[in-house]
């Protein structure tokens, strides 16, 4: 009787197996822009075609291939519009064809939840950094340790004007768009003052457009804040190539024809950091580099006289201006880096305890 | 004699001799073998897993400066593409680029004369903006390039009809040697839509780029330099060009070697002679 | 206003980056889709404003003779001839306002504007890139000179990189057992590079990051405007 039993179910299973239409399940993606929908769907079926109903309600296929991984995803959707999709499984050739349907909506989300320890982090070091800045401004005062590569800058305007031969300031190879052709900007202000104020003429060769607008409007304010408006000349701040080594040819044919006394390599640098480095190193200038191009500092350092090395590219306006401001927002760095040593930390030990769930919220993933 | 014409006589001692000892091996050749590191072997394998068939992005982000060591790596990636079937959408965030990029492929097509421009790859040309431009290739790729290179609609182009978007693409590999180029291609490519990416650079650059190469994948793979190239025709079976300079890369290393014993001999006799 | 209108840009464009990375609801959505083609339209405007910079400090160079006048003619005579090749017969399959130049495709071999990108100025750019191994050798004689435990550590370090980078390296210690394969040349070379550089490679990136995070604080709160030409 048992066996009878037992038979009989497995006879149900199997039947229900086979006779099942098959399942398909459409649902939203979740804490998206709203532009895709995940499909998912069961079938004994061993190939698969997936359409989407377009506008004039036709079926146009989407997808047709095997039935696994059994999952699909459409994007490039218009949010908030309901999307209809039929799944048409084609079993072998003793079985019929399949037809399931379903639809749904693409929802817009108001936050990207994978992103949420960003913004935490985010939200942490910005607030670091501004309640140091409102300290700052409350009166009390910040250290700063010594950076050699910027008390510099004296010595190479004095040394420049002692020679009578001009400064060369290279903003680097990257765009407006990167922050340390910024960070090299603002440095680039402070250079500008001191040789207006000596008298000493400043060479910029700029790789792009952007900057060039850029550099020249700042070198033009630094010259009209010492009172020396005379003094700027516009065709010393110019454009020389987009390209990478044309750049690099370029300069070093201003190294060698008009001997600068003082190079000055700040911003984002690759490959040619030591074509530029060891040219001025020939001609007997003294050199100046800061990047945050880790991989470049080497060539910097054999090279050049004095190296600011990642972040110290980004005080170097804090550090020349003094503004206890700005020397603020460095305390709230510092801040940061406090951050990031527990963060890995905590990541270590979470690792090592088991606990995966850390380093998966970090790693945002989704 | 001054300090600094002495340092000028000695440079032009050591450039001589590094002329020397690159030019003999490539008119001698030595004919050593290349041992494959992991790096190449996890740009190869992504390459090699990637299914039949599918859209991949190939951009050329160099200019013909570097070439010496990104070509040979773009011809062996693009040989192995086309080796599985891939449909190359070729691109260019330097200007340069769309020119090397035709180059490479004039060269392998002499060992894949089948393959059909617009059906198998596809020159896409320059784009401005870095890595703007690759945010919104993320969003709309059509909207970035209206038209191919030779002015074809990206819908007349018939390789593309089912890429919308960065998502739709099996892999991306960036042959960079500056920027905007890979360390873009990761931060608006991979962490942003998961799509992978593996590329090669110059030797220089890469030491830079190999923290990328980790356990979350940002980069996968990495060829750094012409050794990394000559490994890459070796896991690919093909004597190219890498291969061949390799001897010339190796004596060169060597000759940097024997600088470094002699500096640092001169130095120590310095040194005596100042104690004493 | 002169100064005030940029750094509200800057602030308004800068908040709205931040916002629309996390929120994908529109209109931050569209926002920052409008931001970056204005974006990309303004770059590729700029790249006129650079051709008419590269022209005017020639040409002033070259009416005020200058030393070395004659570089800076060059300069220009080449940038003209690729422009109006380039214009006249295109590059590769784009045509040019004559067409395609056939009879000149034919004496040459391919159009003019891709005979001077291969035979000149592929060749020029090449040359520099190659001074790069002249100026390592030249740096590395100077550099890894051993004055201390650090330096001799560097040296050390540098020795077993440049050997393992090179094919001679590893037949060096090719013969080396399975049980030893750590210390084959390529493998200690692929650990250095892989745990020591990525180590000190990603401690300055990260700080490097918080500097950057910084400063966009500072500018996107106009904190910091030396960058626009004034502190003031």
């Amino acid at each position: 009787m048992k066996g009878l039993l037992l038979t009989t179910l497995l006879f149900l299973i199997v039947l229900a197996c086979y006779a099942s239409p098959g399942t398909m399940n459409v649902q939203d993606v979740p804490w998206d822009e709203g532009k895709a929908l995940n499909i998912t769907w069961q079938t004994p079926a061993d190939s698969i075609i997936l359409q989407r109903a377009d506008s004039l309600g036709v079926w146009q296929t989407i997808f047709s291939g095997p039935a696994l991984p059994a999952a699909y995803s459409d994007r490039d959707l218009i949010p908030n519009k309901s999307y209809s999709y039929q799944l048409i499984a084609i079993g072998s050739a003793d079985t019929d064809t399949l037809i399931v349907r379903a639809s749904a909506k693409p929802r817009e989300q108001w936050f990207y939840m994978h992103k949420l320890s960003f913004l935490i982090i985010l939200v942490i070091v910005s607030l670091a950094i501004l309640i140091y800045i409102q300290r700052a401004r409350m009166g009390k005062e910040f250290y700063i340790r010594r950076i050699s590569g910027l008390d510099s800058m004296e010595e190479a305007v004095g040394r420049a004007t002692e020679k009578g031969k001009p400064i060369l300031f290279v903003p680097g190879i990257g765009d407006l768009d990167d922050i340390q052709t910024i960070a090299s900007l603002t440095i680039l202000s402070q250079l500008a003052q001191r040789s207006a104020e000596y008298d000493t003429e400043l060479i910029v060769p700029c790789r792009f457009s952007m900057v060039l607008s850029a550099a020249r409007e700042v070198v033009k304010e630094a010259y009209l804040k010492v009172g020396k408006p005379d003094s700027y000349k516009e065709e010393r701040i110019f454009y020389l190539t987009d390209d990478q080594f044309g750049y690099v040819a370029g300069i070093d044919g201003i190294m060698v024809r008009e001997q600068p006394a003082a190079n000055f390599f700040l911003g984002s640098f690759y490959a040619e950091s030591l074509i530029l480095a060891e040219t001025g190193f020939s001609t007997g200038a003294i050199q100046t580099s800061g990047t945050a191009q880790a991989s470049q500092l080497p060539f910097f350092v054999v090279s050049c006289d004095y190296t600011l090395i990642g972040e110290e590219l980004f005080a170097a306006s804090a550090y020349l201006s003094r503004d206890p401001q700005q020397l603020g927002s460095l305390k709230g760095h510092d801040f940061g880096k406090l951050l990031t040593i527990i963060l890995i930390l905590a990541g270590v030990i979470t690792e090592i305890v088991g606990w995966h769930w850390f380093k998966a919220f970090f790693e945002g993933v989704q | 004699m001054s300090a600094v014409s002495s340092n000028l006589i000695e440079r032009r001692i050591v450039f001589l001799l590094l002329f020397v000892a690159v030019a003999l091996p490539l008119v001698f050749p030595i004919g050593w073998k290349t041992e494959v590191s992991s790096y190449a072997k996890q740009a190869w394998e992504l390459i090699e897993s990637a299914p039949d068939s599918s859209v991949v992005i190939f951009s050329f982000d160099y200019d013909p400066a570097s070439m010496t060591e990104l070509q040979p790596m773009a011809e062996a990636m693009i040989e192995h593409a086309f080796s599985r079937n891939h449909k190359i959408m070729a691109m260019a965030l330097w200007p340069q680029g769309m020119q090397l990029a035709e180059q490479a492929f004039l060269k392998v097509k002499e060992s894949y004369p089948d393959k059909k421009y617009g059906e198998d790859y596809v020159n896409m040309g320059y784009k401005v903006a870095g890595i703007v431009a690759i945010q919104s290739m993320g969003k709309n790729m059509r909207d970035v390039f209206p038209a191919d290179q030779s002015g074809t609609k990206y819908a007349d182009i018939p390789m593309l009809s089912k890429v919308k978007t960065l998502k739709d693409v099996a892999y991306i590999n960036s042959l960079s040697s500056g920027t905007p180029g890979i360390k873009e291609w990761v931060m608006a490519a991979r962490d942003v839509y998961n799509t992978p990416v593996t590329g090669g650079t110059t030797a220089v650059s890469a030491p830079g780029l190999i923290p990328y190469v980790n356990s979350q994948k940002q980069l996968h793979g990495l060829l750094g330099g012409l050794k990394a190239a000559s490994e890459y025709e070796a896991l690919i079976g093909r004597v190219g060009s890498a291969t061949v300079k390799m001897d010339a890369q190796s004596i060169a290393h060597l000759l940097i070697l024997l600088l470094i014993l002699t500096g640092n001999i001169k130095a120590f006799r310095a040194r005596k002679r100042s104690a004493e | 206003m002169k100064r005030n209108l940029p750094l509200f840009f800057a602030f308004f464009c800068g908040l709205l980056v931040i916002v629309s990375e996390f929120i994908p609801h529109r209109p931050f959505s569209l926002m920052i889709d409008t931001l970056q083609e204005w974006f990309m339209i303004i770059s590729g405007f700029a790249i006129i404003l650079g051709q008419i910079s590269l022209f005017q400090s020639n040409i002033n160079k070259i009416k005020q003779k200058d030393s070395g006048w004659m570089f800076y003619l060059a300069g220009l005579i080449s940038f003209i001839l690729m422009l109006i090749v380039g214009m006249f017969w295109g590059t590769q399959e784009t045509g040019g306002l004559f067409g395609h130049g056939t009879a000149l495709q034919a004496r040459l071999g391919m159009k003019p504007f891709d005979y001077l990108f291969e035979f000149a100025y592929m060749p020029l750019s090449s040359t520099m890139f190659s001074l790069l191994a002249f100026f390592i050798a030249s740096a590395a004689y100077r550099a890894f000179i051993i004055r201390s435990f650090e330096s001799n550590l560097l040296m050390l370090t540098a020795v077993i990189v440049i050997l393992g980078r090179t094919s001679f390296g590893s037949m060096l210690t090719g013969w080396l057992p399975q049980g030893l394969r750590f210390w084959h040349l390529p493998n200690l070379s692929d650990f250095i590079m892989e745990y020591p550089n990525s180590a000190a490679q990603r401690a300055i990136m990260i700080s490097a990051a918080l500097g950057i995070i910084g400063s966009s604080l500072r500018i996107i709160l106009g904190i910091e405007r030396s960058y626009l030409g004034s502190d003031k």
